[in-house]
């Protein structure tokens, strides 16, 4: 699809809108392999280096492990480099993401969530990237196509921060998002240039004057040490997240945070959900407040790192939460952001009362009774202060 | 073509001190390689012997840019370097004059197996670079498993001669083929005891334009059970018997660049080896013919193809 109109609102998929937004980047490599729902991502930015719009190299690559192995060689040799994928993809390319991180590479992913095998399917969960909230990966859930095009350019000013030099991963929801098209307005390239700036490499293997090695071999008396200083740089990471959010929003009118807060301020009981499914919801919160009742949200935007503060401090006068997985993370107790909410309420002296609810798998919908659903049943454990159901699948 | 003494004053890029075995033949074969290369050299070493021998932190025996990031895509690494420079190139970031060699060096694990489909894939899609394949038969590193490259009949640990089965029961597989196969300017086979044919084989692959390929023969003392001081003469043994032809095929052309006066028998290279201790016993006589028969099968081929378009 061809775009011209650079300013005022536009209608975009979310795919569209982030080989747009990978366009006015302009990065010097791409590598890239293509897997559904991502697909087209890759095809639209192939048709821009096609067309010199972009001055970007273009590999394509015989597989995702190789995309992301040549985005690391690339990255190391100073490139500004980025990559899309999907699922599996991103499943092959798991060893290849804790050495990017590990090398402190910031290289740009957009993954478009969808579901893992087996068995196999196509459509939206977060299996794929909530499988590599441990890789080391800044992660960045985008609710909307707006969103996921606005985080791309804020992802490649985290990444290359200084004090961070940590790949992204940007994720946006599979088919919901990356192929429906949404309103939004687009920056123009000169304020996409004057955002991002340049990108010049601190250590780069093309300066053949002044060799250096990458990936050497750490024994015991090393290797924690580099860890530690990867995990402080993750930590280091979410002021740098919220300080280019704001620029962003200073600039462009469109402000970022940690986290969007709906409704929250005031409420007895909350959602904490990730991604579209949030929209969703914020359909259900507008119901049930003519009703009268105290319902709200809280939507992190940045899951790694974890803002385990901010998340206590939105929920702290909150009675009741339900955390929304749309994936399991298999370990009999909930997914993943019920663990990582529970564990950031730990602390807080007025403990809500909280439950895991998973939800939408492999692409099942998740409809506004649904959310209801779980809002009733949050203000009746607000009331009894009970849960009496902890963990569970909804949308079944 | 370098003269040995002109080699020898170059300057050395790959540094001493590093704790790759004594008689290993990845040294020898690194250090010809980056002396034959007549421009500034940017390498990857896919996950083995020559990757952890060479940098443990924080030291390091590269003196050019080097980077090692996992086992099986050093092909798919420098596919991105080189992707980069180009980049560059075309950005005006790096001047027009600036020349830079990709090199990419791994063992035959991470080459005949795990790396093959990144090899392929980077062949394929027409990079410039060179892969160089050390080729000693296993997976040496990990402690001389079994590979698609280790001779039939081979003791492996993880195809031990036993009672019933008596070594590695499967034909090697034929790499140098496998690249021919994917129409690349050049590709050959070569030995680190044949200097001269190693430089000149390194000069041509990293003056083409393109994706190269030298598969060469790395004597293991540890996985081939042989004395360190015999490592190059079991080079050329190896060589001498035919195992190890030494070929090259250039814009699709074969040549064979050698070829032994008189070709010595299999068994001589075999008991210079303990991993082939069993196939030199009366009784498994049938395994050594069948070995040398594919020996001879395979040197009748190349010499049937020699001088020819292939």
């Amino acid at each position: 699809m061809a775009i011209t109109m650079t300013k005022g609102q536009v209608g975009l998929t979310g795919n569209t809108a982030v080989a747009y937004a990978m366009k006015q980047i302009n990065p010097d490599v791409c590598a890239a392999y293509p897997i559904t729902p991502s697909t087209q991502i890759v095809e639209e930015f192939s048709g821009y280096v096609a067309d010199g719009a972009v001055d970007t190299e273009f590999i394509t690559v015989e597989s995702e492990h190789s995309a992301m192995s040549a985005c690391i060689g690339a990255s190391a040799a100073g490139a500004r480099v980025m990559t899309a994928t999907s699922s599996q993809g991103l499943a092959l390319m798991w060893e290849m993401l804790y050495i990017a991180s590990g090398m402190r590479l910031p290289i740009i992913l957009t993954n478009v969530n969808r579901a893992l095998s087996s068995p196999i399917n196509i459509h939206c969960d977060h299996s794929d990237s909530m499988g590599a909230r441990d890789s080391g990966w800044i992660q960045l859930y985008s609710e909307t196509v707006q969103e996921a095009y606005d985080n791309l350019f804020q992802a490649v000013r985290i990444a290359e921060n200084e004090k961070v030099m940590l790949p992204v991963m940007v994720c946006l929801d599979g088919f919901i998002t990356s192929h429906a098209i949404e309103n939004m307005s687009l920056l123009d390239d000169a304020e996409v240039r004057q955002f991002i700036g340049e990108y010049k490499a601190l250590h780069s293997l093309l300066d053949t004057d002044n060799p250096v090695t990458y990936g050497a071999m750490t024994l015991p008396d090393t290797y924690i040490e580099f860890k530690r200083q990867q995990s402080d740089a993750i930590a280091r990471a979410k002021d740098v997240v919220s300080e280019i959010g704001k620029d962003f929003g200073n600039r462009f009118g469109r402000e970022y945070g940690l986290m969007e807060k709906y409704m929250l301020d005031d409420a007895d009981v909350a959602i904490v959900i990730l991604s579209s499914a949030a929209g969703t919801t914020k359909v259900a919160v507008d119901e049930l407040r003519k009703k009268g009742k105290k319902v709200g949200i809280l939507r992190p935007r940045l899951f790694r790192p974890f803002p385990f503060k901010e998340v206590a401090d939105a929920l702290k006068g909150v009675k009741a939460v339900a955390c929304l997985d749309r994936v399991d993370s298999m370990s009999g107790f909930g997914g993943p952001l019920f663990n990582e909410v529970r564990s950031s309420l730990y602390e807080s002296e007025k403990r809500p009362k909280i439950a895991s609810r998973i939800f939408g798998l492999g692409g099942r919908d998740y409809k506004v009774k649904d959310a209801v659903g779980v809002f009733e049943e949050l203000l009746k454990i607000a009331e009894t202060g009970k849960v009496e159901v902890l963990t569970k699948y909804i949308t079944m | 073509m370098a003269t040995l003494k002109e080699l020898a004053k170059k300057n050395e890029l790959f540094s001493g001190g590093h704790r790759l075995c004594t008689g290993c033949g990845i040294p020898p074969i690194v250090r010809l390689i980056l002396r034959s290369a007549n421009a500034p050299v940017v390498a990857t070493t896919a996950t083995g012997c020559l990757e952890v021998g060479t940098t443990i932190y924080p030291y390091t025996a590269w003196r050019i840019p080097w980077i090692h990031s996992a086992f099986e895509n050093a092909a798919a690494t420098i596919s991105g370097i080189e992707t980069a420079y180009r980049a560059f190139k075309k950005k005006g970031k790096i001047p027009k004059e600036k020349d830079i060699k990709f090199v990419a060096f791994g063992g035959d694990g991470g080459t005949y197996d795990i790396g093959l489909q990144a090899l392929s894939g980077a062949l394929e899609r027409g990079h410039n670079f060179l892969y160089v394949c050390y080729d000693n038969g296993a997976y040496m590193n990990t402690g001389i498993q079994r590979s698609g490259a280790t001779p039939f009949g081979a003791a492996t640990t993880t195809s031990p001669a036993g009672d019933i089965i008596l070594g590695k029961q499967e034909v090697r597989k034929d790499l140098t083929r496998i690249v021919v196969a994917h129409n690349v300017p050049y590709a050959a086979q070569a030995s680190p005891h044949n200097w001269a044919d190693l430089s000149k084989k390194a000069e041509k692959a990293l003056k083409t334009n393109g994706p190269t390929f030298l598969n060469i023969i790395s004597p293991c003392p540890l996985g081939w059970y042989s004395k360190p001081e015999e490592s190059i003469e079991a080079a050329k043994v190896a060589v001498d018997t035919c195992y190890w032809p030494l070929y090259e095929v250039e814009n699709g052309v074969l040549k064979i660049n050698y070829k032994p006066k008189q070709k010595r028998p299999i068994g001589d290279w075999l008991k210079m080896q303990g991993r082939f201790k069993h196939l030199l016993k009366p009784e498994n006589q049938a395994l050594l013919d069948k070995l040398q028969g594919c020996i001879d099968a395979e040197w009748e081929r190349l010499l049937s193809l020699d001088g020819k378009v292939i």
